[in-house]
């Protein structure tokens, strides 16, 4: 049967795929199709991320330009858009320099761990209506263990290096990724318990409604979960103002201090993949995923990406960084309290009827956000009296 | 298809010798941050294997906890220590043959124990699934005391921790 023109566009790269498979089963065995098939959406991911990565870093130095009332790079290539294949070409050409007394070979195994996890996660990513690459049935599950799995090469690069700076970059980095993981996890709890299921596609399917009105940013406990999601997902791909760990004023670089050329830029991509697949999962939980009315799918999801990665950049050119000791009272003594109190909001948005629901959930949360403003007050030393002798 | 059978049998068997190579690198390696990046190896092996015997929910969990939380406080705990970036001179002592003959018989009386056990192995056990929502069920309900006494002892974990850090308070002021 033939069916519009918006479907036939909308599944495009499904349709795209399954041709492929349809070419090579005429003369491959079956067990090589099976094998071209996680081939082809391996190739995929390969590619896609890096070049998301490239051109994301473009996007950047353009629009703190910008903000910053400058023209970001517009010298290579029309617009900059070269701008990229040119810091590749750097990236690559420049001298490897590993420090004498550093631990050479978890030196090198630094920057290669971190770009595995940032990579599997856009495994559960929902792309398009049928186009998540892999419909676990945990898969948000395995988006937060594998995204924990990031502390683990950040201790091997500053251990490695042998640098006082480094170490002391590594350390507060890590301790920043594991405070801000715990909100992060429980921020998410309220879409799992609404939509009843950990796959990323269900909870998708679950926003479904009439006028796209039922996405779950819609509601209290959605609002609150979904900026508590977005700030701990700034925190977590070490983006301003969270970036104590690597600013230039602070600890020269932080953990990536002693690498250069390819190693760096492999930190540098697992930092941005990072921030594309948090984008795009949270647009996945709160914000509706792929749904929208005339567009295709995945056209959707990649502008709701898009806009909370211009948010994200928004964040970089306007907020001046945390305090390391505000960053962590920020995760421990607010956000997580935060996320508790909205577990309690689901809860009654579930058994109370609408009107009345957003009447208590308002109640609830305000007296809880008064509570914990009064109790974050952020300590101010009293003043001493010094007396003057005439 | 045959083929992707085997494959799959010699990929887990691989799985399986990389988790023996990597528990040994964990006692015989000489740089202690080595090995914990040794443990770290082992046990994402041990999720694998998880997964391959289809308990994904479990193999998560073991990444999550294991990987993202033990291991990242065994080496907060070795950062903090001193003097470790020196390779340690290998402890030699005469005890060793006596120790290596009792952990022989470990290993056999663990083995002859595991081979006469009779594992109740029967269809239902072979075609269970975990899902999420029995967990959650059997959480709040047959074992709601158990998970009671759990979050107790984690409280008292916590308090214990935050008494022993807290820096003593300074003496009266005269």
């Amino acid at each position: 049967m033939i069916r519009s023109i918006e479907f036939y566009i909308d599944m495009i790269f499904v349709t795209a795929k399954v041709w492929i498979l349809d070419l090579l089963s005429r003369f491959l065995p079956d067990w090589m199709v099976v094998f071209a098939s996680i081939v082809i959406s391996s190739v995929v991911i390969l590619c896609l991320g890096p070049v998301i990565m490239m051109y994301l870093t473009l996007l950047e130095r353009k629009l703190i330009g910008r903000i910053q009332n400058r023209y970001g790079p517009n010298r290579v290539g029309k617009w900059g858009l070269l701008q990229p294949i040119a810091d590749g070409i750097k990236m690559f050409t420049k001298e490897d320099i590993v420090p004498a007394n550093a631990d050479k070979i978890v030196h090198l195994l630094a920057p290669i761990v971190i770009v595995v996890p940032a990579l599997m996660v856009f495994l559960v990513v929902p792309f398009g209506e049928r186009m998540t690459a892999v419909n676990l049935n945990i898969g948000l599950l395995y988006f937060i263990a594998v995204s924990s799995v990031t502390v683990l090469p950040i201790f091997m690069g500053s251990w490695a290096s042998r640098n006082k700076y480094s170490l002391l970059g590594g350390m507060r980095t890590a301790a920043q990724m594991i405070s801000y993981e715990i909100p992060m996890t429980l921020a998410v709890v309220p879409a799992i318990m609404m939509s009843q299921s950990l796959s990323t596609n269900t909870i998708v399917l679950a926003q479904v409604g009439d006028y796209d009105l039922h996405w779950f940013i819609f509601t209290p406990w959605g609002i609150v979960g979904f900026i508590v999601f977005f700030l701990c997902a700034t925190a977590e791909c070490n983006r301003p103002p969270f970036d104590l760990p690597e600013a230039e004023s602070e600890l020269v670089a932080g953990f990536h201090t002693e690498y250069s050329g390819m190693k760096f830029a492999l930190f540098y991509m697992a930092e941005y993949m990072n921030t594309f697949t948090l984008c795009g999962i949270a647009a996945t939980l709160f914000l509706g995923g792929w749904q929208g009315p005339f567009l295709p799918s995945w056209l959707w999801f990649f502008g709701k990406t898009f806009v909370l990665i211009c948010v994200m950049i928004w964040f970089r050119g306007t907020f001046p960084r945390f305090r390391v000791d505000h960053l962590m009272g920020f995760a421990w003594k607010f956000l997580l309290p935060l996320t508790l109190v909205n577990i309690l909001l689901t809860a009654l948005w579930q058994f109370t009827s609408d009107l009345e629901a957003w009447f208590w959930s308002i109640l609830v949360l305000g007296i809880s956000l008064w509570i914990l403003v009064k109790l974050n007050r952020t300590f101010v030393p009293e003043k001493r009296k010094y007396l003057l002798v005439d | 298809m045959e083929i992707l059978n085997w494959m799959a049998k010699f990929g887990t068997y691989a799985v399986m010798a990389g988790i023996l190579i990597f528990a040994l690198g964990v006692v015989t390696l000489r740089n202690l941050f080595h090995c914990a990046l040794c443990l770290a190896a082992a046990l994402i092996g041990t999720a694998v294997i998880y997964v391959v015997l289809q308990a994904e929910y479990l193999a998560a969990i073991q990444i999550l906890l294991y990987v993202g939380a033990v291991v990242t406080l065994i080496i907060f705990a070795i950062m903090l220590t001193e003097h470790l970036a020196e390779t340690t001179i290998r402890q030699n002592n005469s005890q060793s043959p006596l120790a290596i003959a009792g952990l022989l018989g470990f290993v056999a009386l663990l083995t002859a124990l595991i081979l006469k056990t009779p594992w109740p192995i029967t269809q239902t056990a072979l075609k269970a699934k975990v899902s999420v929502m029995g967990l959650g069920k059997a959480l709040m309900g047959a074992y709601a005391f158990p998970f009671e006494v759990i979050s107790i002892i984690l409280i008292a974990a916590l308090i214990g921790t935050v008494v022993i850090a807290k820096k003593d308070d300074p003496e009266e002021r005269s």
